[in-house]
């Protein structure tokens, strides 16, 4: 993150436009019996209430989810994010208040850039951005984070495993560098090909 | 009684003596006679046989039960004791009494088994009561397919003359968790109007009615019972006078609120006065105060009123008694103490699990023993085990035993939410002498059983998995300590009206220094456009009384035309500019804020309002009895259209205080000039309360009420006009009556409108500047709609009056004093604690670039120049973490969230553990 701009010149209120490219892309196809595991980052405030409204609601959401509770998502460090998809995760996504919103004023904006930056370096490598994303919703949006559950896993299902989990005798940076140089990994044979390249 | 009770010795030597069978004719001697048959004791007998009896009372005190109760709640020596206490003043929070259905024979409960009062439906609902949450007919255990609930039992009837206030909403609230769980029960309710009075009702009114819960206008006069089935059969007359009768396999009676006896006992014995209902008798502009001064009263003993009403009444009552005892504050507190920490650095962790059935609501999805069992494998734990509910006190003094007997330094438990419980169970830790922050949550009831209900595999997984990640957090866990911050003891009170000032005086009176801000060049507010109040008195005099209480208070300072800029800062250290309209701008550094800012009557373009002047909203019918305007002199005909742009599209929400203003002035009207036609065309009429006897008085006096629907509004047929001094032509209006089923057409000298009541200009600006949410009808929005009613969520700013939602004088009355109460529970500390989940910078890994002093939203940190290092003051810091994600060097830490942390719980979400 060294080289981002992090100045006032840098008003995260600039920065929107920058990951508005992040936009749910369409639907793939559903890989039926693969259930992808997913980390959710969640700020305090607005998402991880919203989740606790959709319980009280009783809404009906898939599975896949695990959440990790953040104070802000301004909290969210490009690191986790990384490292999430590095631990196995087939998905992760950010959760913050609704921008404008925030609790800490503009957290979400940050965090939304730093998404923006893990989907540009995904690219890079080859894995598809689309197992990353950033979304808002107030504390009073329990379906809406109900709804954000079942479109994201569904997204997931469809993009596959994570192709950089780590496997049997590799670790996840052994794994993409192995990827990158186009060297086959064991248990690819049956698997699809890699997403996104 | 007690004393002649045998103790378990004299039990075990009594002897057992054999029961005397009393004489009887033989069979034989039956023939033929009408005698006796049981020809009794005689004297001896009947001394030996009540010999037998040991004279142990209700109870026998087997003390089966003492054995039965785990925790050992129970004490059979326990009795009644008197104390005497000296007190300052006595608040009286007594409840209300459930009226017992019983009384009206008509329902039949009591006698019938498939009908309940809404109380025991509540328990059927509920997870912990006595069917474990399933909804099933008393008679036959099945699940029924068509339950009616019936309002107003024990409401707005000859014996009780008020509305209940709360019962509408219980029954959408039951009506639709019906459906939660019996998905093909549509259950009907039958009500007279739906009083949903309160902020977000009507949106969960509609959403009853979006799931299929259907309402009826009629009260059913009777209930029978079909003895076959034990079905019920409800006869009831629909709005055209046509009856219909329908089977039901349950019947809910909305039972209404009574006064409490006991506490009507209390009142007597303090010397209050109640009034013709038996309410607590209370004024108008002072909704806390009985008649006896010192003495206060709060809920539903004053009048039936739902949780955020008496929440806020509690808080307000809080600061009517702290500023009676302003000098004495404090002298009598006792903190609470807790044991010498252990010191658990370097440590090696051990972690302790306990997992929350939460009655059924988690285990009745989740395998709770077996996910406790899982749990116990995962690294780092040396105990786990299950619990029916951990946040009982039971489950707490467990959590504490079991942290002494397995010398735990880690807490785990997977339960609900962190939000609301996580304090609870810290406090516990503290009791254990253990830091409160090496204590980790794992919600596997809001994210799991709740929401992945039909999946109780996954769910079960799921909730392995969470408590494993919360297992890895909780290893790296540290402990943390709060420090002392300085707090400045001054309040912020924005808008000069009732609300305001009332909060304004009553932090006055505790002893602190208010700054009342309005913008108009006079306080007031709106409250001076409203002639007279329902019960016949002058708002105009109040506002004098209470400006006057407000200037000759010396704790407050009045700043007229001006308002608030550049505000900043944190809880106990607010700085701001009051800047006057004049240019003068005055810097202020505070501790609390409290928004006062009101509402005002929109003017909507409809029923041809601005066309004529005989068409005028409700404050303009205010206006012409202010001003004794000809007009209503002379009027014949007056018609009133309630909710004229409300409930609909604009404005989707009860203005709350239209209807008891409008009952008021047709009254007024009325009594002007008895022979006056006046028409009342309502969605709902909502005079909840004790506001229903003026209802009743209307009608009384002959206000012709008519009911319509947004499909079936009156419309304006001849917007009439105005001659200098004569006449004019009136107002025509054309309506269909639904009892009559026809169409009518009248002609009348004044329509008012009942307009909505929105927010007050300014709203939206002064919530961007205060960094506190609106909601979409663009009223300020609290913490918490339910508990947190005067609070917003960001710490040190409160909220009442209008600007919270539409409301009469004496809810703003007890609002204000509500937030001034929450605002003094931080002003009265000397200083405040802050710290814990704070940035901490690594002065060895930073450059002084300037990334955190730059994007810190709260500009806390700042750069130290003799080390040239950047410095984060832990009192001033927020926790939000962002300047830790920006610092290129890593330098900086969030306390609670580290990396560590963060990954360890990254890592073991795809953990494999045998």
């Amino acid at each position: 993150m060294a080289d981002e701009p992090t100045g006032p010149a840098t008003a995260p209120s600039e920065v929107a436009g920058a990951a508005a490219e992040a936009q749910p892309q369409a639907e793939l196809p559903a890989n039926e019996g693969f259930e992808p595991e997913i980390i959710v980052f969640a700020c305090h405030y607005c998402a991880y209430a919203a989740a606790d409204l959709a319980g009280s609601m009783r809404l009906q959401y898939p599975t896949n989810i695990r959440m990790i509770k953040l104070p802000c998502t301004g909290k969210l460090e490009v690191i986790h994010l990384l490292r999430a998809l590095e631990a196995g995760a087939d998905g992760v996504y950010a959760a913050g208040c609704l921008e404008g919103e925030c609790h800490y004023l503009k957290g979400n904006l940050w965090a939304k850039k730093r998404v923006g930056y893990v989907k540009k370096l995904l690219e890079e490598i080859g894995v598809d951005p689309g197992r990353v994303e950033m979304y808002n919703m107030s504390s009073a949006m329990g379906p809406q984070f109900a709804e954000t559950a079942r479109s994201f896993t569904a997204r997931i299902r469809g993009l596959g495993p994570n192709p950089v989990r780590p496997r049997e005798g590799f670790t996840a940076a052994e794994v993409v560098r192995r990827q990158m140089a186009d060297v086959a990994l064991p248990d690819d044979a049956g698997a699809d090909s890699t997403p996104g390249s | 009684m007690d004393e002649a009770k045998p103790d378990d010795e004299v039990l075990r030597q009594t002897e057992v003596m054999a029961r005397l069978l009393m004489p009887h004719l033989p069979g034989a001697a039956r023939k033929l006679t009408w005698d006796e048959v049981n020809t009794g004791f005689s004297a001896e007998q009947a001394v030996a046989e009540a010999k037998r009896c040991l004279n142990c009372a209700v109870c026998s005190e087997c003390m089966e039960c003492v054995r039965a109760c785990g925790p050992g709640a129970l004490l059979h020596g326990e009795k009644d004791r008197e104390f005497d206490v000296e007190v300052g003043a006595v608040v009286l929070a007594t409840g209300f009494d459930l009226y017992d259905p019983g009384d009206k024979s008509e329902y039949g409960y009591g006698r019938y088994p498939n009908i309940l009062s809404a109380l025991e439906y509540e328990r059927m609902l509920s997870a912990s009561g006595p069917t474990i949450g399933e909804v099933k007919r008393p008679s036959n255990g099945e699940h029924p397919g068509k339950i009616a609930f019936i309002q107003c039992v024990g409401s707005r009837d000859q014996d009780h003359e008020y509305c209940s206030s709360v019962c509408c909403m219980f029954a959408n609230k039951q009506a639709m968790l019906t459906i939660d769980h019996v998905p093909e029960c549509k259950p009907d309710v039958f009500l007279m109007d739906m009083r949903a009075q309160g902020k977000g009702f009507d949106a969960f009114y509609q959403r009853a009615q979006d799931m299929g819960v259907n309402f009826i206008r009629s009260r059913p006069s009777y209930v029978k019972e079909d003895p076959e089935s034990n079905d019920l059969l409800i006869t009831w007359e629909d709005e055209t006078g046509t009856l219909h009768t329908d089977r039901y396999d349950m019947v809910v009676l909305s039972a209404g609120l009574e006064p409490a006896r006991k506490a009507q006992a209390a009142a007597g014995a303090l010397g209050v006065a109640l009034n013709r209902h038996g309410f607590c008798e209370l004024h108008e502009y002072a909704p806390l105060d009985t008649s006896r001064e010192g003495v206060y009263v709060v809920g539903p003993f004053g009048e039936p009123k739902d949780i955020p009403d008496s929440v806020a009444q509690a808080s307000a009552a809080a600061a009517k008694v702290m500023a009676g005892l302003a000098d004495s504050r404090g002298t009598l507190t006792v903190d609470k103490e807790y044991p010498t920490e252990r010191d658990v650095v370097g440590v090696e962790p051990r972690v302790g699990v306990f997992v929350c059935h939460c009655g059924s609501n988690i285990a009745g999805v989740i395998d709770v023993e077996g996910v406790a069992e899982y749990a116990l494998k995962l690294p780092g734990v040396v105990y786990a085990n299950d619990t029916m509910y951990t946040c009982s006190s039971d489950s707490l003094t467990l959590i504490k035993d079991m942290v002494a007997e397995h010398d735990l330094n880690r807490v785990v438990v997977a339960s609900c939410t962190p939000r609301t419980h996580e304090p609870i169970f810290q406090d516990t830790l503290r009791e254990a002498g253990l830091n409160p922050f090496l204590f980790e949550m794992a919600n596997i009831r809001d994210q799991a059983s709740w929401v992945h209900r039909d999946q109780p595999e996954k769910a079960t997984s799921k909730a392995k998995d969470l408590i494993r990640m919360s297992v890895a957090r909780a290893r790296m866990l540290e402990p943390l300590y709060k420090v002392d911050v300085p707090l400045t003891h001054t309040a912020v009170v924005v808008g000069g009206g009732v609300a305001g000032m009332t909060a304004a005086a009553a932090l006055g009176d505790m002893g602190h220094e208010v700054h009342l801000i309005e913008r108009d060049a006079t306080l007031g507010g709106r409250v001076l456009e409203i002639d007279q109040t329902i019960k016949g008195s002058r708002p105009a005099d109040f506002v004098a009384a209470l400006e006057q209480r407000v200037v000759d208070n010396p704790n407050v300072k009045i700043h007229l035309a001006a308002h608030l800029e550049d505000f900043h800062g944190f809880i106990g250290n607010f700085s701001s500019v009051i800047a006057a309209d004049d240019g003068a701008r005055t810097p202020l550094d505070h501790g609390v804020v409290i928004v006062a800012t009101g509402s005002q009557e929109a003017r909507p373009e409809l029923y041809s309002l601005g066309q004529s002047d005989k068409i005028v909203t409700g404050l303009d019918l205010e206006h012409l009895f202010a001003s004794g305007d000809e007009r209503l002199a002379k009027a014949g005909a007056v018609g009133f259209i309630l909710c004229a742009g409300s409930l609909e599209e604009g404005a989707n929400y009860c203005s709350r205080t239209c209807c008891q203003q409008s009952v008021k002035n047709a009254i007024r009207l009325k009594e002007q000039n008895p022979e006056r036609p006046i028409y009342v065309w309502f969605k709902e009429v909502r005079t909840f309360g004790l506001f229903e006897e003026y209802y009743t008085r209307a009608r009384e006096l002959g206000v012709i009420f008519t009911r319509y629907d947004n499909d079936s509004k009156p419309r304006i047929v001849g917007a009439g006009t105005a001659a200098n001094g004569k006449p004019g032509t009136p107002v025509r209006v054309a309506y269909t009556d639904p009892y009559l089923q026809r169409d009518i057409e009248l002609a009348l000298d004044l329509l008012v409108l009942a307009t909505p009541t929105v927010p007050n200009d300014g709203a939206s600006e002064l919530s961007k500047m205060l960094k506190v949410p609106l909601q979409g009808d663009g009223f300020f929005l609290e913490a918490h709609v339910k508990l947190r009613p005067v609070d917003f969520a960001s710490e040190g700013i409160f909220l009442c009056g209008g600007a919270h939602y539409p409301k009469s004088i004496d809810e703003s009355v007890s609002q204000a004093y509500a937030a001034a109460g929450r605002a003094a529970a931080i002003l009265a500390k000397p200083t405040l604690k802050a710290g814990g989940v704070v940035a901490e910078v690594d002065q060895d890994k930073c450059a002084a670039c300037l990334t955190c002093v730059r994007i810190c939203p709260y500009e806390v940190p700042t750069i130290d120049f003799v080390a040239k290092k950047a410095v984060i003051e832990a009192a001033a810091c927020q926790g939000c973490g962002v300047c830790v994600s920006e610092c290129p060097a890593k330098a900086i830490t969030l306390h609670h969230y580290t990396d560590a942390q963060i990954f360890a719980k990254e890592e073991a979400l795809t953990m494999e553990v045998s």
